[in-house]
């Protein structure tokens, strides 16, 4: 069984000891630099963060603060130099690159700030990749991203093209990229910042409608202060730690300054 | 994946029409001057090819190719055939001479003289008159393909020279009463032929004047045996049909320059194209680095990019290849149908096949190391 398929298992999953703790993220003094020498930048410097099952977590903060180099650290893309970062009870520093690609293809989800479609694939197209690089065949994958597309509210627009579609239903398209292969992780670079405010306004209504659920987490990386309300928590980082977390609800404008 | 990356290259119309058209030319370069190259050897054979009744050709120990004109003593004949396997050996006479047309145009041209009994060693196909006529008195014939530009009698209004028109070789007189039709030759001076022992009369005097001595084998001897034999007894060279065109190709491909030429163009082909190709490719690879990134993110594996950056690579290739082949072979039938050489046998596409395939190959290479790197971070850096 590959690591992939193994971790993809609720049940292996659960038997990690962050996740029967209802833990999906546990990082412990997680560090990170960047360059050597006397260009060496600290991006991270020991960041404690957990996050549940069913939790949606944002990440704000100022530029630079490390926010980006934590998602891409929590999704598997990046290596952490110092400290340890668990997802669903499994550490990316003990996997070899291949692992770590696979776990990701089974496991995570990404929905990105320019929104990454393939600009020469419909929507349907590019909604099913996930599934294409999991090894599904082509038709059985259009049919999968077709229902997905129809969860978005983009059911009739699966023929076109993302230059033919508006960026609200460009970022419904890479929702529905991000879940179309069921996965447990959902992370999200900035997912509004590129759309009006009605309309990034939906699309956090549709991440919440149908991105949260129980055995999944989002983790959202946003200086979009307009969609704080959506999470469950916020953690704001600056320089490189996490300088609090706090209830979405209460948390002002000011948490991404 | 595959069909995605196929996507990918069809939908960037520019760069993939710009991919294509780069190894189209580089195929057209390639195949078309390797086709040359391979014609203009083939030419150089024409001589010997067109004149193949013979088994083997008795010459000078020191000739280098067929129009190399060397000559034997008359006793050369003789001993030939007394050589055991021989059933007949006939002389051939082969000089550069001068000739003029009947208006008084000038030229130098190669005159042949063919056994008086047998004519044996003429032209493969006569178009007007016959062989035999060449018993008449002062009697030649002439590539008929060379009427209208060799034979062309350019000091009395362009008319070319008919059949009956007098000319004279080394100002003694000579009647055209046939014309035949030859393969395309390396050389371009015009072709006359006649007897052995009118040329003789032609010839300038010298000690020795035989050119070759054509020989026939008895049917059950051995060739490479009879060969030795004849080198044995005289000293001479004897060579079969495809070894005297080999040496003649030889000679001509590597004291001409030829060789070089041609090799340098098929080299500039290769090279132009893999920099037209590698670049074109390399640019495509890094406008779609966010993409292949995302790819990479979503879980694509470094060999599931390198194949679709393979198959991308190959595709443009496969359609680069076949429509400069094409071009290749069409302009091929324009500069033959014009008399120029060209020939392309399967050597050649197979041979430009495998160096399109080169270029793609290091032209992916370029794309393939790149996204190996690619951090897929890269597409958490906003955009």
């Amino acid at each position: 069984m590959s690591p992939a398929t193994a971790l993809k298992s609720p049940a292996n999953a659960a038997s990690g000891d962050t996740a029967s703790n209802g833990i999906a993220i546990d990082c412990k003094g997680v560090t990170k630099h960047y360059g050597s020498g006397s260009s060496r930048v600290t991006a991270l410097r020991g960041i404690d963060l957990d996050v549940r099952f069913g939790e949606l977590m944002m990440l704000v903060g100022p530029s630079g603060c490390g926010k980006t180099t934590l998602i891409s650290v929590i999704a598997g893309i990046l290596d952490r130099d110092e400290g340890q970062c668990k997802v669903f009870g499994v550490d990316f520093n003990t996997m070899s690159a291949g692992q770590k690609t696979s776990f990701r293809g089974a496991n995570v989800g990404f929905v990105f700030q320019a929104f990454n479609l393939l600009p020469t694939l419909t929507a349907e197209e590019n909604a099913a990749i996930p599934l294409m690089i999991l090894g599904e065949s082509r038709g059985s994958a259009i049919k999968r991203s077709r229902d997905m597309l129809a969860r978005v509210g983009l059911g009739d627009r699966g023929r076109s093209l993302p230059s033919q579609l508006s960026g609200g239903q460009q970022q419904r398209v890479a929702i529905a990229r991000a879940l179309v292969h069921n996965p447990r992780l959902i992370v999200c670079d900035e997912p509004t910042s590129a759309l009006d405010h009605e309309t990034g306004h939906k699309v956090m209504e549709l991440m919440r409608e149908i991105a949260v659920g129980p055995d999944r987490t989002l983790v959202i990386v946003t200086h979009d202060a307009r969609i704080f309300e959506f999470a469950d928590r916020i953690a704001k980082l600056d320089d490189g730690m996490v300088q609090s977390i706090s209830n979405g609800k209460n948390v002002t404008s000011n948490a991404a300054k | 994946m595959i069909r995605v990356a196929l996507q990918m290259l069809v939908g960037d119309r520019l760069k993939y029409l710009g991919l294509i058209v780069g190894i189209a030319f580089a195929s057209l370069l390639i195949s078309q001057q390797a086709s040359i190259l391979v014609g203009l050897a083939h030419q150089t054979g024409s001589f010997v090819r067109d004149t193949s009744h013979a088994d083997l050709w008795v010459m000078d120990s020191e000739v280098r190719f067929s129009q190399d004109s060397l000559s034997l003593s008359d006793n050369t004949l003789l001993r030939v055939r007394g050589i055991e396997g021989v059933q007949w050996a006939v002389p051939l006479y082969q000089g550069f001479l001068k000739a003029k047309l009947p208006d008084g145009t000038r030229m130098t041209a190669i005159v042949i003289g063919l056994d008086d009994a047998t004519l044996i060693g003429g032209p493969p196909e006569m178009v007007q008159g016959s062989l035999a006529d060449l018993r008449q008195d002062k009697a030649v014939i002439v590539d008929y393909n060379a009427l209208e530009s060799k034979f062309m009698m350019k000091r009395s209004g362009g008319r070319p020279i008919r059949v009956g028109d007098n000319l004279s070789i080394n100002d003694q007189d000579a009647r055209l009463v046939g014309t035949y039709r030859a393969s395309q030759s390396f050389f371009w001076e015009p072709v006359i032929y006649t007897t052995y022992s009118r040329a003789l009369q032609y010839a300038p005097r010298e000690r020795k004047l035989m050119t070759y001595v054509m020989v026939k084998l008895k049917p059950d001897a051995d060739v490479a045996k009879v060969a030795a034999s004849i080198e044995a007894a005289t000293g001479l060279k004897a060579r079969t049909n495809d070894e005297f065109i080999a040496l003649t190709r030889d000679y001509i491909l590597k004291e001409t320059g030829i060789l070089i030429n041609f090799g340098l163009a098929v080299g500039l082909g290769f090279i132009v194209g893999t920099l037209i190709a590698g670049q074109m490719l390399y640019n495509f690879t890094l406008d779609n680095l966010r993409h292949y990134g995302a790819l990479k993110a979503m879980g694509a594996g470094n060999g599931t990019l390198v194949i679709m950056n393979l198959i991308q690579a190959l595709t443009v290739g496969v359609l680069g290849y076949g429509i400069g082949l094409g071009l290749g072979s069409l302009l091929g039938q324009l500069v033959a149908s014009a008399g120029l050489a060209f020939r392309m046998p399967w050597q050649v596409p197979v041979l430009c096949g495998v160096a399109i395939l080169i270029i793609c190959l290091i032209a992916s290479a370029l794309s393939i190391t790149r996204v190996l790197k690619l951090e897929p971070a890269i597409v958490f850096k906003g955009g």
